[in-house]
């Protein structure tokens, strides 16, 4: 028995609450009094009143059980070890054995006795959750059937209920960014309790792999973010200087050179880019341009790191390239056509105008278009995952090997999992710093777009 | 006729300069832009083709025509074992030797130890797992010989796809000479040929690339998505609806639209970040699970799918709702009856390519653990799994050359899933669209 049985039971409970009402209200207009509502909001008025007790249990259920039950099933006398990780292991050990997923020989007694405990508290609190749900659903349908009359404004209690669902849901999003923030900054709270935030906000040293036994040398790790902040830095710039002006000038061309029919060829080719997943771009940053960058610097006497800033970056750009040019293709377009008839009038020639009537009146939609692409490079994660290095190097030179704040998130947070470590702490710490960096340029272009966008209207 | 602006002679030879040198600027501009579409499209082409090139080759395999004996010897005591003992016993008879046995036959002058070993590397070792899937099918086989195709190893394969060139020097390719000449004379003897790969298709990860298929991650990212939409399309729907139709203009319903609309832009590891501290972390929900990997991507998808809702319930015209409400219908009653169907398709196109892109999301998995190497196919929302885009990511770090090839592989259909997508709808968009 599981928590589909109690949706189960929510399931019939409302559909007989429905088909029980509707009659009912049927037979009370057949009776000859005139209804306020159509029959079927009488059977959804009751469907409510006999599912939602039964929602309200699962809720409770999903919110308390994982953490109530482990407590509740410890048997007398039986106490989990003291030391984090061998405590956790301990529970590991019980759930599994309790899933009955693997049957180890080895397990202690107190272990196994938890664990038969734990099932049978379970069995019982699900017993007591589908039974709490039968009767609060037959109790609450009873109460609504026996309110069915005619002067019942049925539709309108009905609709307050499901804008009343409307309006949670749109409130989800809230939730989000609230869950975000606060699981990011407890974390990176936990995180600051270690490392001090001027050590990681200015730090040069970057080297967080803890040693294997805490006696060892170096088994602190370092944690001096400032390289990494340094090689993103320097991946997200050199992606921008491929994809504004090749984004910029594209969509310049297409929407004041190109005839009707290239652009309807030319725009969903652009558009492809923008659908290829990240993963492959970086495959195809690992494969293909990272050994030719690679090969034309040995042809050019250059030595380039096989994972060299410039290739990420390069592939990032192209990337970007349909992310600038679909916003600045707004930006453009959304400039008057007076301005440009203008122009045109006083006998400019097109590149003319474009430079120096269209392109000005429409900086800031390119500019806040541009604000969204480094935000965007910034938290772009597979393509330097794939071709960018892991070893934290504070270098301004693109053929080198450089690491960005995705790549240690990535790189710290996969593998080995202690939740507690500095080291996993850390990856929180680089992601909050992550998350507030791409907030503020984002609310900075939307503020710059909203701000200058009717100045011609 | 007086002229108005004597400076501006036309005619003279500087103005004529100072025109051509316009055009010609005019001229270098228009290449300019050329060149930058010219640019993206090799991009393009150069991802679509490297891709391509390597990849097409992951759907045919290399097999070896063996003629198999079933030597008695190796299935001792087998024949007559009762029946309950008897599957076990078949299971765990030496199906290598049988295979080593089949080559040595036909290559009597192999001797020694390191010699055997390397002709028996021709074979993949799953054709161990086809002998015995033939045996426990028809145990009369015993003491019978039949022909069998069975899968060579990735080298051979790779060899035979012109991927390996005998000029590199022996130590620098997985194959030695010995191995190159049994290859040439297998094929001369008509023993080798190149099937469709079924299995690529078929079976789920494996360490050794001629065994290692898609089909884990294709259900993995299956169920992934079919746990993300079932959340993702009512809520966003509803979220939609509200905003545009109901909420009054106030801080709160401020709140939420910046909200939502700063919520698109956070990168997508973000999301996996919170997907592993609240699911994992609070919740302790299995780790590598798709109803993990489902929630998170849920919520990253959300945003998308409201402000698409939202552009689609806008597109209705209002003459629609008064009309409705002119007949007595309830604020809620215009929406469920009138809007949101005329808004459907809209709704629709975008939740497909929000689900699009959700299937071809990568980092926010990584967080939450599916980078698992899983090799059993997933049954349930529950099970430990992994998804396209991520198998991909594994293939792509595997050391293996052969994986080269399995990864593009992956990628023609991780591309191909897309594509039906997101033309399906472009097709949703054209035949239901409807200009007001």
């Amino acid at each position: 028995m599981s928590v589909l049985v109690l949706l189960a039971a929510i399931a019939v409970l409302g559909a007989s609450g429905f088909m029980l009402a509707r009659s009912r209200a049927l037979a009370v207009a057949d009776a000859g009094s005139r209804l306020h509502s159509l029959p079927g909001y009488y059977g959804w008025y009751a469907a409510l009143w006999s599912a939602l007790p039964g929602i309200a249990v699962i809720v409770l259920w999903l919110a308390a059980a994982p953490s109530l039950l482990p407590s509740l099933a410890l048997a007398p006398g039986v106490a989990p070890p003291e030391d984090p990780a061998q405590r956790e292991l301990f529970w590991n050990d019980v759930e599994n054995l309790a899933r009955g997923n693997f049957t180890t020989e080895d397990a202690n007694d107190a272990v196994r006795s938890t664990a038969q405990r734990y099932v049978a508290l379970r069995a019982r609190a699900l017993t007591g959750a589908f039974v709490l749900t039968v009767l609060l659903g037959v109790a609450g349908g009873a109460i609504a059937l026996r309110g069915i009359r005619p002067t019942l404004a049925a539709r309108v209690h009905v609709e307050r209920v499901l804008r009343g669902a409307l309006m949670l849901s749109s409130t989800l999003a809230v939730l989000v960014t609230i869950g975000i923030v606060l699981s990011l900054v407890f974390e990176t709270a936990r995180f600051f309790h270690t490392v001090s935030p001027r050590e990681f906000l200015f730090g040069t040293e970057w080297s967080p792999q803890i040693a294997m036994r805490a006696d060892q040398v170096a088994s602190a790790g370092s944690f001096g973010a400032v390289p990494v902040f340094v090689g993103t830095l320097l991946i997200t710039a050199i992606a921008m200087l491929v994809a504004v002006p090749i984004g910029l000038l594209s969509a310049i061309h297409m929407t004041f050179y190109a005839s009707a029919r290239a652009r309807d060829v030319l725009k969903p080719l652009l558009e492809i880019l923008a659908g290829v997943p990240t993963v492959v771009y970086g495959f195809f940053a690992a494969l293909v341009v990272a050994p030719a960058v690679r090969d034309l610097g040995g042809a050019l006497g250059l030595s380039v790191a096989s994972e060299s800033a410039l290739a990420a970056g390069l592939v990032m750009g192209i990337m970007i390239v349909p992310f600038i040019s679909s916003l600045s293709d707004d930006a453009i377009t959304a400039v008057p056509i007076s301005l440009r008839d203008g122009s045109f009038g006083l006998g400019a020639t097109r590149s003319e105008t474009i430079r120096l009537v269209i392109v000005p009146a429409a900086l800031p939609g390119i500019v806040g278009g541009f604000l969204l692409a480094v935000s965007r490079a910034i938290g772009e994660t597979m393509i330097v995952v794939m071709a960018a290095g892991l070893a934290a190097n504070l270098s301004f030179n693109p053929l080198d090997a450089v690491t960005t704040v995705t790549v240690q998130i990535v790189t710290l947070l996969t593998g080995d999992q202690e939740f507690d470590s500095a080291k996993t702490l850390a990856a929180f710490a680089l992601g909050l710093t992550l998350f507030v960096v791409t907030l503020v340029l984002n609310v900075a272009a939307l503020r710059i777009v909203k701000r200058y966008r009717e100045k011609y209207d | 006729m007086i002229d108005p602006n004597p400076g501006a002679r036309w005619a003279s030879r500087e103005m004529q300069d100072h025109l051509r040198r316009r055009h010609r600027a005019e001229r270098r501009f228009r290449r300019a832009g050329a060149i930058a579409i010219g640019l993206a499209l090799v991009g393009l082409a150069t991802l679509l083709a490297s891709i391509a090139a390597n990849g097409w080759s992951a759907f045919r395999t290399t097999e070896i025509r063996l003629d198999v004996a079933f030597d008695p010897a190796l299935f001792e005591g087998a024949a007559d074992a009762p029946p309950g003992e008897r599957e076990a016993m078949l299971a765990g008879a030496d199906y290598a030797a049988l295979v080593r046995n089949a080559l040595r036959a036909l290559f009597p002058a192999v001797e020694g130890h390191q010699e055997v070993r390397q002709l028996t590397a021709l074979v993949s070792a799953g054709a161990r797992e086809q002998l015995r899937d033939a045996l426990a099918a028809d145990p009369s086989l015993i003491g019978a010989t039949r022909t069998f195709w069975l899968t060579a190893d990735d080298e051979v394969d790779l060899y035979q796809k012109g991927r390996i060139s005998r000029e590199v020097a022996e130590s620098d390719r997985g194959l030695s000479d010995a191995q190159l000449a049994w290859i040439d004379a297998l094929d001369a003897s008509g023993r080798m040929r190149s099937a469709f790969a079924t299995g690529f298709l078929t079976s789920g990860d494996s360490r050794e690339p001629e065994r290692a298929g898609i089909w884990g991650a294709v259900v993995g990212s299956f169920l992934t998505l079919v746990v993300t939409l079932s959340l993702v399309f009512p809520l966003g729907v509803s979220a939609a609806v509200y905003l545009e139709e109901f909420a009054r203009k106030n801080r709160l319903t401020d709140l939420i639209e910046v909200n939502i609309n700063n919520l698109a832009a956070v990168p997508s590891i973000v999301f996996g970040l919170l997907g592993l501290a609240v699911f994992l972390g609070f919740f302790e929900l299995p780790r590598s699970a798709p109803l993990v990997g489902g929630l998170t991507l849920a919520l990253m998808t959300l945003p998308t799918v409201i402000i698409t809702g939202r552009v689609a319930i806008q597109a209705v015209p209002p003459s629609i709702r008064e009309a409705a409400r002119g007949l007595g219908a309830s604020p809620l009653q215009v929406v469920l009856h009138h809007v949101l169907p005329l808004a459907m398709p809209g709704i629709l196109t975008g939740t497909i390519i929000g689900m699009a892109r959700a299937l071809g999301e990568t980092a926010p998995l990584l967080m939450i653990g599916m980078v698992a190497f899983v090799v059993d196919v997933p049954h349930g929302i529950r099970d430990a799994a992994t998804a396209l885009p991520v198998q991909i990511f594994l293939w792509a770090d595997s050391p293996e050359r052969a994986f080269v090839e399995k990864t593009s592989g992956a990628i023609l259909v991780l591309l191909g899933f897309l594509v039906a997508m997101n033309g399906t709808a472009i097709w949703l968009r054209r035949r239901f669209e409807k200009r007001w």
